[in-house]
This record gives C-alpha cells, sequence and structure tokens, in this order.
C-alpha cells in the first residue's frame, strides 16, 4: 500500500501566536521511520543534485530506515556540518525536495508526495545533537600550520570554519555584532530556529578549537592586511548580504516604517519582544502592513503579529505583494504557516506613497492594483500597476521586506577587491577566490541573496581551496 | 572594554556630563576624528552609539563623553573604573576630512562640545584657522573649555542663561564672526536645533556647513537602516554614509521626527529601571 507523506506536527496556530517558541515539532523516530520507508531508494537518486552541499540523501534515508540514527547522522555530517539548521531553515520544497523524483517535471516546487527529506534531517540532525556525537578531528600536520580569518559567523562563516577546522586548521571568525550566527540570529526568528539550537551548532565549532571574536568589524576594527601581519594565511569573507533595499515612494522615511531588518534585528538579536527587560524598543501598530514576498517578509509578518497579540493587540497583519502567490519566492511552509496564523495576503498590489499623522508617524498606505503581463527577466510574470485603481489602507507599522544588498563596510575599505555593479565581490567560481590573493568569500556577498544552504555550499568550496592553496 | 577612567564634567541637577576612558586596543589604534563606536552595557542593553572623543594609542584607550539622557547613557553614568561594558565595537563612520581649509568656524552645543574636540585638534593641527563657539545651558554645564581654548585660534562662549561667557546662543555669535570675515568651512554639532539653526544663518552666507547627526541605530554598521536621514532628496544612512553630512541638504523635519519615535518608551523603561 501506498504511503501517505507525513507532515511533522506543529504547534497550533491559535497558540503559537502567543511567543516566539518553535512552530514546528519534528518527527519523533516511528514517524521519521515511516517518511524514511517512502523513500524509493532510487538507482539514480536525482534528489542529491537539488542539494547545494550534496549530501548523500539517498544514503541517509536508507539508514534511517535501518534505525542505524548515528550512521545517518555521520552520513550527513560529511557534507553539511549543520543538519539541525538545515533542516529548519533550508527551502527544501525549491532543493532536495523539488528534484524528488515523486515531484512532477516542470512543478515550480516540490510536490506534497515528495519525501520530506528536510525533516528527515532535522530529526538526524537532532538525534546528533541530543547525542552529542560530535565528527573526529583530523590532524595534518600541514593543517595545523595554518591559520585562517573568517569574516562574519553567518552561515557561510560557520561552515567555512567547521570545514577547516575539523581538518585541524587554526580559525578565528570575526563577527561585527556582539553575538554570533549573523542573519541565523539576527534575521530569523526563533520561532524558526530556536536560539538553543544554534548556540549548540555554534558551540560545536568552538569544542572543535574555532575562536570567535565578536564585536570586530574587519575593514574598521582591523585591516586586511593587519590580519595578514597578524599571521592569518588566508582569509575568508562571509560579509553577508547585510543592506536593506526600500521601495523609493514618498513617505519612507515616516516614523514606524521600519526595513524587515531593522525591525527583525530589534527583536530577533535585540530581544525587543522582552521590552522593557530586554532594553531596545520597537513599536508595533494595529494595522501592520508587510511589503514583500520572501522569507524575510513572511519572518516580519509572522513576528508584527506575535507583538500585536502579545501586546493586547486584535492581530491584524496584512502582507502586500505585487505579483500573484506563485511568484512569491518565499517557502511553501512558510507561506502556510503565515495563512494559518492568521496573515492577510493582498496579492497583486504596489504600493505607491505613505501618509503621515501630525507627529510623523505613518497611518496610511496608498496603493495601486497590478495585473500580471509577460514573464520578466526572473522567469516571472511581471506586474503592470493598473492606471487609477488607487486605493488606500489603514496604515500604523509598515516594514519593508524587498531585498537586501551587500554590506559594503568592507569592500569599501578595500579597495583592492574587485566588486561587479552591485557591489558583491567577485570570485573565481572554482576556488571562491577573491580578486586579492588569498582572501576567498562565498555566501550572499558572492552573487547577491540566496539561502543558508547555498552559501553553505560556496563555503566548502572555499575551504577547499583554502587548504591548497597554503598547501602550495 | 573596561573602565580605566571616570571622572564627572558637568552637574546640575541631574543633568550629568561624564567622562569615561575606555580599554580597547583595535579601536584606539584605528580611530580618526569625527567616527564613533557602538556600545552595549549589559545582555540586556541597547546598542548607542557614542562619538570617540580622543584615543590614547599607547595606552590602547578611548575617551567617550555622554550626557546621561535615556536609560542606556544613565546606566554607563553610574559604572565606575574597573567595572567592564559588555560589547563595544568601532570606530565606525566616516572620519571628518582634514585638509587644511583655511578659515574655519566651529560650533558646539551642549554634550556635542565633545564631539567637537577632536575635529577642532585635528583641523588645528592642518593648519586652519580655527574659530570655536562653545554654548552651554549654563556654566556648570560647560565642559572641554580649556581643551579647546588650546586647539584654537579664538574661542567663544555662550550660556542660555549669561551665567558664563555671552548670554545667548551659538548662533548669535556665529552670525557676528561671518558678517565680519570671509570663512572657508562651519563645521556644527550638538542638539538638532542647534545645527538647524547654524545651518540656515550660513546658508545666508552660502558657506560650506557640515554637521555631525545624532541619529537613532541599533547595528550602526548598515544593517538595519534605523539612522536614515533624507540629505539633499537622497535617503542616506547616518551610521556608514555618515555621521556627517550637507547641513544645507538635511531633512531637519524628519530627522526630528525620527529621533522622538521611541520617547514615550524611552519614558516608561527609565521610569521602571531607575525607580
Amino acid at each position: 500500500m501506498k504511503k501517505e507523506p507525513l507532515e511533522a506536527k506543529e504547534k497550533e496556530a491559535a497558540l503559537r501566536i502567543n511567543s516566539f517558541d518553535e512552530v514546528v515539532f519534528g518527527y519523533n523516530e516511528e514517524e521519521a521511520s515511516s517518511e524514511a520507508s517512502r523513500c524509493l531508494q532510487c538507482k539514480n537518486p536525482v534528489c542529491i543534485s537539488g542539494c547545494p552541499v550534496g549530501i548523500d540523501i539517498k544514503k541517509f534515508i536508507y539508514q534511517i530506515t535501518q534505525k542505524d540514527y548515528r550512521g545517518a547522522y555521520f552520513t550527513i555530517r560529511q557534507k553539511n556540518d549543520f543538519p539541525s539548521i538545515c533542516g529548519r531553515v533550508c527551502p527544501a520544497e525549491y532543493q532536495c525536495r523539488k528534484t524528488c523524483i515523486l515531484t512532477k517535471k516542470d512543478s515550480p516546487f516540490a510536490a506534497k508526495e515528495a519525501i520530506n527529506i528536510h525533516f528527515l534531517e532535522r530529526f538526524v540532525g537532532d538525534y546528533g545533537m541530543k547525542n552529542n556525537l560530535s565528527v573526529p578531528q583530523g590532524k595534518g600536520a600541514l593543517a595545523a600550520k595554518i591559520k585562517v580569518a573568517v569574516v562574519g559567523s553567518g552561515p557561510a562563516g560557520i561552515c567555512c570554519a567547521g570545514e577547516l577546522a575539523r581538518k585541524g586548521v587554526k580559525v578565528v571568525i570575526f563577527e561585527s555584532l556582539h553575538k554570533l550566527g549573523g542573519v541565523l540570529r539576527y534575521g530569523i526568528p526563533p520561532f524558526r530556529l530556536p536560539r538553543d539550537i544554534l548556540d549548540f551548532e555554534i558551540n560545536y565549532l568552538k569544542k572543535l578549537g574555532v575562536e570567535f571574536v565578536p564585536n570586530c568589524i574587519i575593514g574598521k576594527s582591523k585591516t586586511l592586511d593587519g590580519l595578514f601581519k597578524e599571521g592569518f594565511s588566508a582569509l575568508f569573507l562571509g560579509l553577508g548580504a547585510g543592506t536593506p533595499s526600500f521601495l523609493g515612494i514618498p513617505g519612507e522615511n515616516l516614523c514606524n516604517v521600519y526595513s524587515a531588518n531593522e525591525f527583525l534585528t530589534r527583536v530577533n538579536l535585540m530581544c525587543a519582544y522582552d521590552f522593557p527587560k530586554f532594553h531596545t524598543p520597537v513599536n508595533i501598530g494595529k494595522h501592520a502592513i508587510v511589503i514583500g514576498g520572501g522569507n524575510t517578509a513572511m519572518d516580519a509578518a509572522r513576528v508584527a503579529l506575535r507583538l500585536q497579540k502579545m501586546n493586547g493587540i486584535a492581530p491584524d497583519t496584512t502582507i502586500l505583494y505585487r505579483r500573484s502567490e506563485v511568484e512569491m519566492p518565499a517557502r511553501r511552509l512558510e507561506i502556510e504557516h503565515a495563512k494559518e496564523e492568521g496573515i492577510k495576503f493582498k496579492l497583486l498590489v504596489k504600493p505607491e506613497e505613505f501618509y503621515a499623522d501630525e507627529k510623523g508617524f505613518v497611518q496610511e498606505i496608498r496603493c495601486l492594483k497590478c495585473r500580471l503581463g509577460e514573464p520578466d527577466s526572473s522567469g516571472r510574470r511581471k506586474p503592470i500597476p493598473v492606471a487609477q485603481s488607487d486605493f488606500k489602507m489603514p496604515c500604523d507599522l509598515a516594514i519593508i521586506a524587498v531585498g537586501l544588498k551587500a554590506n559594503q563596510i568592507l569592500t569599501k575599505a578595500t579597495p583592492a577587491i574587485k566588486v561587479d555593479v552591485w557591489a558583491d565581490v567577485v570570485v573565481n567560481p572554482e576556488t571562491m577566490e577573491t580578486s586579492v590573493k588569498k582572501v576567498f568569500a562565498g555566501g550572499d556577498i558572492v552573487g547577491g541573496e540566496g539561502t543558508v544552504i547555498e552559501a553553505m555550499g560556496m563555503a566548502k568550496i572555499a575551504a577547499e581551496a583554502i587548504l591548497k592553496s597554503c598547501s602550495t | 572594554m573596561k573602565i580605566v577612567y571616570k571622572q564627572i564634567l558637568g552637574q546640575v541637577q541631574d543633568i550629568r556630563l561624564t567622562r569615561l576612558d575606555i580599554a580597547a586596543g583595535d579601536i584606539a589604534k584605528e580611530a580618526k576624528p569625527g567616527q564613533f563606536v557602538v556600545l552595549m552595557t549589559s545582555e540586556e542593553g541597547e546598542r548607542i552609539p557614542l562619538t570617540i572623543v580622543d584615543r590614547d594609542k599607547d595606552k590602547g584607550a578611548i575617551t567617550l563623553i555622554f550626557q546621561e539622557a535615556g536609560l542606556t547613557t544613565k546606566i554607563l553614568g553610574k559604572l565606575n573604573p574597573g567595572d567592564s561594558l559588555y560589547a563595544l565595537a568601532g570606530p565606525l563612520g566616516h572620519p571628518t576630512e582634514i585638509k587644511n581649509y583655511g578659515k574655519v568656524v566651529l560650533v558646539g552645543g551642549g554634550v556635542g562640545i565633545a564631539e567637537l574636540y577632536p575635529v577642532a585638534k585635528a583641523l588645528k593641527q592642518a593648519g586652519n584657522q580655527v574659530a570655536v563657539i562653545l554654548g552651554a545651558r549654563t556654566k556648570e554645564l560647560l565642559i572641554l573649555e580649556k581643551e579647546l581654548k588650546s586647539v584654537s585660534d579664538e574661542l567663544y562662549i555662550t550660556t542660555d542663561d549669561g551665567s558664563y561667557g555671552r548670554k545667548g546662543f551659538t548662533t548669535d555669535i556665529l552670525k557676528e564672526l561671518l558678517d565680519k570675515n570671509k570663512y572657508v568651512l562651519v563645521y556644527a554639532v550638538g542638539p538638532i536645533p542647534m545645527m538647524r539653526k547654524c545651518a540656515a544663518v550660513t546658508q545666508e552666507f552660502k558657506v560650506k556647513t557640515l554637521v555631525s547627526l545624532n541619529a537613532l541605530m541599533v547595528d550602526a554598521t548598515g544593517m538595519c537602516g534605523c539612522c536614515r536621514v533624507e540629505v539633499g532628496g537622497k535617503t542616506q544612512f547616518s551610521c556608514v554614509d555618515g555621521p556627517e553630512f550637507d547641513g544645507h541638504l538635511v531633512d531637519w523635519d524628519e530627522l526630528t521626527k525620527r529621533n522622538a519615535i521611541y520617547l514615550d518608551k524611552e519614558q516608561h523603561i527609565c521610569k521602571l529601571m531607575l525607580k
């Protein structure tokens, strides 16, 4: 008998909007084993081609069916140091699950029937965490002589550090903020990635001997040259796409118009949801509007709605997006979660202007309706504003989540590093080496906004190239 | 991040101006006039920016001067030598462009005088003819008079209540100086109304005017846009594009309103935490 796909259990929507606790519970052993048994164990496992780091998905799923969770853990760890993180935040429906044989060809994202690879990965990662499994550290004579500086402690940085440290290289990670994890900490809310999971994965690096230096802004506190003078043999730049884009419409600088980065940083990194115990404030409104259709927009909306609920305001949070739902770049799972929690979606609308009250706080937004035209360069149908279709909505909190650009602090201070027109760092894709010798880069600072696992994929290539470059 | 020196520079009732020297080798090494740090007093604390007033490369220490206004500066004011900050990062922002402009007027108001000092010192060293105007509410709140005297060719002082120097505002003297002489640059740092008034005065005389803005910040590295300010019709981030901007192009209304976004929450938390 054909088994139905098994969704991981979740906290009930009505309950979860009262807190920042994790939404998805994940599989227990029985559920994992049941879902794993649905895997067809294809001769040619195309799912693997959908994984940016090439995890042997077929093998680890087989090991789950054999109750060899330990083996499954090490299978994943061969390619991915952070299964508990990736199992939670990877957009699997666009990656491994999309290439899974159970998804029809040409589908824009994974079919419901596709194996829930991400839930299985999470199960295995959490098993390893609970049982304190750790990968033995290599001790190459050469590696021990190498010291590498990693700039940025986001997904790319910690992945590169892990790869190198496991081979016995001395790694120091420099982070500009006071806490580690980069976007995993300031961007992704705890209800998607609990902080104890993040802390555990970062502590794992500390156990490998990786040293962390927070509050250090390379390009400002220290220069790249300075790092080489301190004795580092190579550098890896995982600077991220940290600069928020804005819409460029009138009223965008009114009070209570936030970039998603600011709103999320205040809440996730600075814990503004626990004000006044934590001292950083964040404002919340009766009518929250979030503009954008990506994961950041979903995160911001779900945070805003929780803050409304937790502050005794009747939840009213609306996502405005200029295309339709199918074009939304967000994870399908997160769109579903947002809907379950009561986020309203107003699609095919383009914000035109914000209006203020007498004190300069936003109180209203004017939009135009859109229709979909022909596909544009992104392959998605282009939104075309409809003339004279203006309408207004009440809006006393606006969050702009329309994308992120490169953070330029380091590259502006280091002109020798070649950047492209978007200020992203230019690298040799085979080695991830920048225009400066022994300086490598990966993650969102190369090629713009991507996913956690794509960043890790680049970081792994870089780690290998760093080892090679230091041995010649 | 350890505090190595503390001095109360001025106090009237609950208004207090404090100097802290903090051990920060890397920052002391790299800091230039006009730059700032971002700091936290505890893990629960806010990230607030403060201008680097001075540095001692040999001792590896930086000097910060602040007026106790919000919760974080009030907590900071309670710290003593031997205490440590939770986080300190910098130097941030563009340094002031230091060169020989010729004749310059520097205007500092209130705690802004502290921010003026490193700029005045550097401009004097670069060979400029430096006129300095300092403004304070009252004599006891006037800081760094001696230090600024030593790095200026002329020094003028105003107090709001006339308890010291001339009674009135810095802009009164600024106007007189611009009437008498030709200046290449005016640099103003202090409360928003003062900088705004300075810019209005210099506009009449068509003198280039730089102001150092004190926008609210979170990360202070260009990540959040909290500190955005419209300058000449373009949105700029104070933290990475500033903190200095052309005073004639700043949208002062917007800055004033944005700096008051959390006023109610600030009052609430101060009442609650400092009981």
